[in-house]
């Protein structure tokens, strides 16, 4: 990066190609002695690229697609719809069947089984717990979660309002930024970034809760993004620091503990950007260990990307593929029969990655998971 | 040198993403981790096998073509770096661990595999990969043996020759040669003994047979604080007098010692002068009497402060700190150049007074983190690349610290190899014929001169003007 910005390497074709290759998983950052920000590196990196790179009519069109859908959750709750539809009419058997032109099956690939398509759900913007307040939470519906991933939705405030958490999920938050961000598209990412602050700038919340992790990695830098706006910093760094997993969150509550038995074989997955992105580690696993009947199985190389890493999946599906194959590989051999993780984009990923391989283990969200275990209720189901 | 036909013919052999010649992409390769001179190949060529090794030599060999070795380049004395070689040969894809013979604890490894992998293979049964460089999660076998690379636990266990039963050497034409074997001694000239230590200029070292040894029964490790690097300099000339030998001792001084605490929060005295780290192993029953007796020395010698890590957690901490000391160095300055040489352990409380003074005579800071047991330095001297005039003092005080290790009865090198750092102090500590001497030996495995060229002997370096233009102190 400091060459391209030195003029000793162009910003040509082979350049960018290696800087799109980076996942932007951060592990490196997790890992450098020296406290490199790597993160922040390599998305004013995109950044530069996007501004001032000349990208093929094809990368050109995908990019525009990925940056106007995904962030916009209307576009996302029609797609939704539609996807529901088309595995009603079982389409993703035509394509598993090879029935369907190869870039379009491998986008197919991702579609749940039509016992658990995708929901959308619209959160309340404001959840009673059960019995009095104790905490008040919001909750970001983003974009992806609300249109495809409505049943971890419920099931998030279903857990939350069982210890006392009212849960408000303010409807003008819209989408963080995220992937926008992360993608090198600033200027609109910000945009978005201020509608969320706006939302969530409230003294009365103790916490601003994500469960997807780009989010909240995304959302615990929103004092940095904004540092140079004197109007806007203030509030951006009073949301940053109030970020939490909900996992994260749900471990810090003082009374909570599992209410049911599970007796389920478990591994857990590292979303790239919760362990590195915000740090949440110990949490997760901690909650699942204590369950009843769970047994807990390790995951070689939890750490290690799955390569779905936002939109990589996408924009990069061969390096993308390899590294699915390689975590399918080793949740398999866990001998597992649920794959748990915290984030929407690791659960496609690695669901189709087993499903290729011929395996029946489900991947399941934490909150999902948590639903099931920590409150009295029935949680909702796929 | 390159031209179109052998890019093509080098394709041939090895794919299309076997062959590196895009400019952009040959950057990468234009340094290891000595990174005060650079030199970037024309292609680099990334072979999965023997055969495939074999067979660019070949080509190479019937083309003239002079080439250089190159493992993950973690090298410090700048051994792969490219000159007068266009082409570079990159094991990294060679990275399979071939067999694990836990009965008779033996490995037999590509030279591409990485040091801590052979290790984590060899942990359920027991046994580990003993040569550790504080570089061994990244650095590979064959970087290991091209250099003779020591580590912390060297100390009492042998450096990487002691641990190397045999290779598989293909030779610079395209010949593939095994040296030693699966036994313990060959009969013969010992030429994996001189193979290995050769800096990559013997031909391409493509696997390994490894040497496993069990894991100790017990350890028992000592941090011990010091308000001086005097103080801890003269507590390691005392337990090496003391004749217990201690499986690693290490110093680390004030300065590291910050950076160190800053990355990894092990709860270190910030404002001690120097720490050493002890560590003894073997049999659970001995430890607690050698232990006493180090704490014995180190308290005599001024040790302000004595910890004893309470279990593996707490040992592998301590470690981490030590070898990813080297990493936390981004917060001290942009870049530094690690230097390496060897004095009698005796000689310590001198050596490192000598260097606090070249220190301030070339206004560089140094610090120190290294094997003080085998009275290995490693000062390192910090500087910032975009400073050419800095950069020009780092190499010039680096090689007064090692003309006074030479006068203190030491030596150029203690792990890191000869490279093109060193070339010209060679004079120092042989004479012409003993150059001579070994330049023949060179030159039964590479006749030609295409192996590594220009690189352990100072005769090399006057060819090196010729090719000046490609090498050039980092901007």
């Amino acid at each position: 990066m400091r060459s391209i910005d030195q003029g000793t390497i162009p910003l040509d074709d082979a350049s960018v190609r290696h800087l799109d290759l980076c996942l932007g998983c951060r592990a490196c950052e997790t890992t450098c002695p020296s406290g490199v920000r790597y993160g922040t590196l390599i998305e004013g990196a995109r950044h530069f690229i996007e501004s001032r790179h000349r990208r093929s009519w094809p990368e050109r069109v995908q990019r525009w697609l990925v940056n106007r859908t995904f962030p916009n959750p209307a576009v996302m709750r029609i797609f939704g719809w539609s996807v529901r539809c088309m595995t009603r009419f079982g389409v993703h058997r035509l394509a598993r069947a090879g029935w369907v032109p190869a870039p379009l099956r491998r986008l197919l690939r991702y579609l749940p089984d039509p016992k658990a398509p995708f929901r959308s759900v619209r959160l309340p913007e404001r959840t009673a717990p059960r019995g009095e307040v104790r905490h008040r939470v919001g909750l970001l519906a983003g974009c992806v979660m609300q249109s495809l991933f409505g049943t971890t939705h419920t099931n998030t405030v279903r857990l939350l309002t069982e210890y006392g958490c009212e849960v408000r999920a303010p409807e003008g938050a819209g989408c963080c930024g995220a992937l926008l961000l992360h993608n090198g598209d600033r200027e609109r990412g910000l945009e978005l970034a201020r509608r969320t602050i706006a939302a969530f700038d409230s003294p009365e919340l103790d916490a601003v809760l994500t469960n997807a992790a780009g989010c909240g990695a995304a959302m615990r830098e929103y004092g940095e993004h904004f540092k140079e706006d004197p109007a806007l910093r203030p509030a951006a760094e009073r949301v940053a620091a109030k970020v939490r997993d909900v996992a994260e969150f749900v471990h810090g509550l003082p009374d909570v503990e599992p209410r049911r038995r599970m007796n389920v074989k478990v591994a857990y997955h590292d979303a790239c950007h919760l362990l590195n992105g915000q740090g949440v580690h110990a949490e997760p696993r901690r909650l699942l260990k204590d369950i009843p009947g769970v047994e807990w199985v390790d995951l070689h190389e939890a750490e290690v990307c799955c390569g779905s890493a936002g939109s990589y999946n996408l924009t990069e599906p061969e390096l993308a593929g390899r590294l699915a194959a390689r975590k399918a590989r080793n949740v398999t051999a866990t001998g597992a029969e649920i794959l748990v993780t915290g984030n929407p984009g690791c659960i496609l990923q690695i669901q189709a990655a087993l499903r290729d391989q011929g395996s029946s283990i489900r991947v399941v969200h934490t909150a999902d998971f948590l639903a099931e275990a920590y409150t009295n209720g029935k949680a909702a189901r796929d | 040198m390159i031209t179109e036909r052998l890019l093509r013919a080098l394709r041939d052999i090895l794919g299309g993403d076997g062959v590196v010649s895009h400019a952009t992409e040959l950057s990468v390769y234009d340094c290891d981790g000595y990174t005060l001179e650079k030199s970037t190949p024309e292609v680099v060529v990334l072979p999965r096998s023997t055969e495939e090794v074999a067979a660019v030599l070949k080509l190479l060999k019937h083309e003239g073509v002079p080439f250089v070795p190159r493992g993950t380049g973690t090298g410090l004395s700048g051994g792969c770096l490219p000159l007068g070689a266009p082409v570079m040969v990159s094991l990294t894809r060679m990275n399979r661990i071939l067999e694990l013979d836990p009965a008779n604890r033996r490995a037999v490894v590509e030279s591409g595999v990485v040091n801590a992998w052979v290790s984590r293979a060899a942990k359920p049964h027991g046994l580990h990969y003993v040569p550790d460089p504080s570089s061994q999660m990244a650095c590979s076998i064959g970087g290991n043996v091209a250099e003779n690379s020591g580590g912390p636990h060297t100390l009492k266990y042998g450096v990487t020759t002691n641990h190397v039963l045999g290779v598989t050497l293909v030779l610079p034409d395209g010949e593939v040669v095994r040296l030693g074997g699966m036994t313990e001694d060959t009969p013969g000239y010992d030429l994996l003994g001189v193979t290995v230590g050769s800096e990559g200029t013997f031909g391409i070292v493509t696997e390994a047979i490894l040497k496993l040894y069990p894991r100790p029964q017990g350890y028992k490790t000592l941090l011990a604080v010091f308000d001086s690097v005097a103080g801890g300099s003269a507590a390691v000339a005392g337990i090496v007098a003391s004749g217990i030998v201690p499986a690693a001792l290490e110093m680390l001084d004030r300065l590291i010692l910050q950076a160190v605490e800053d990355a990894f929060h092990f709860g270190f005295p910030r404002e001690a002068g120097a720490v050493l780290i002890v560590e003894l192993d073997g049999l659970e029953a001995g430890l607690e009497r050698a232990a006493g007796r180090i704490r014995e020395v180190c308290e005599s010698n001024g040790a302000t402060e004595i910890r004893v890590a309470r279990d593996d957690g707490e040992r592998d901490a301590l470690w981490k700190c030590r070898k990813r000391a080297f990493g936390a160095l981004g917060r001290l300055a942009p870049n530094f150049c690690c230097q390496d040489g060897v004095v009698p352990p005796t000689r310590l409380p001198e050596i490192m007074e000598r260097i606090a003074d070249i220190g301030e005579a070339y206004d560089l800071r140094i610090g120190n983190v290294f094997h003080a047991g085998d009275g290995n330095i490693h000062p390192i001297l910090l500087y910032d690349e975009r400073d050419r005039e800095q950069t020009e003092r780092v190499v010039a005080a680096g090689r007064e610290i090692l003309r006074e290790c030479v006068a203190l009865g030491g030596s150029l090198t203690g792990e890191h190899g000869i490279g093109v750092e060193k070339v010209a102090l060679m004079p120092l500590i042989f004479t012409p014929d003993d150059m001579s001497v070994m330049e023949q030996v060179r030159s039964v495995f590479d006749p030609e001169d295409r192996c590594n060229p220009n690189k352990i002997f100072p005769s090399a370096e006057q060819h090196v003007e010729v090719r000046s233009p490609r090498r050039q102190a980092a901007m």
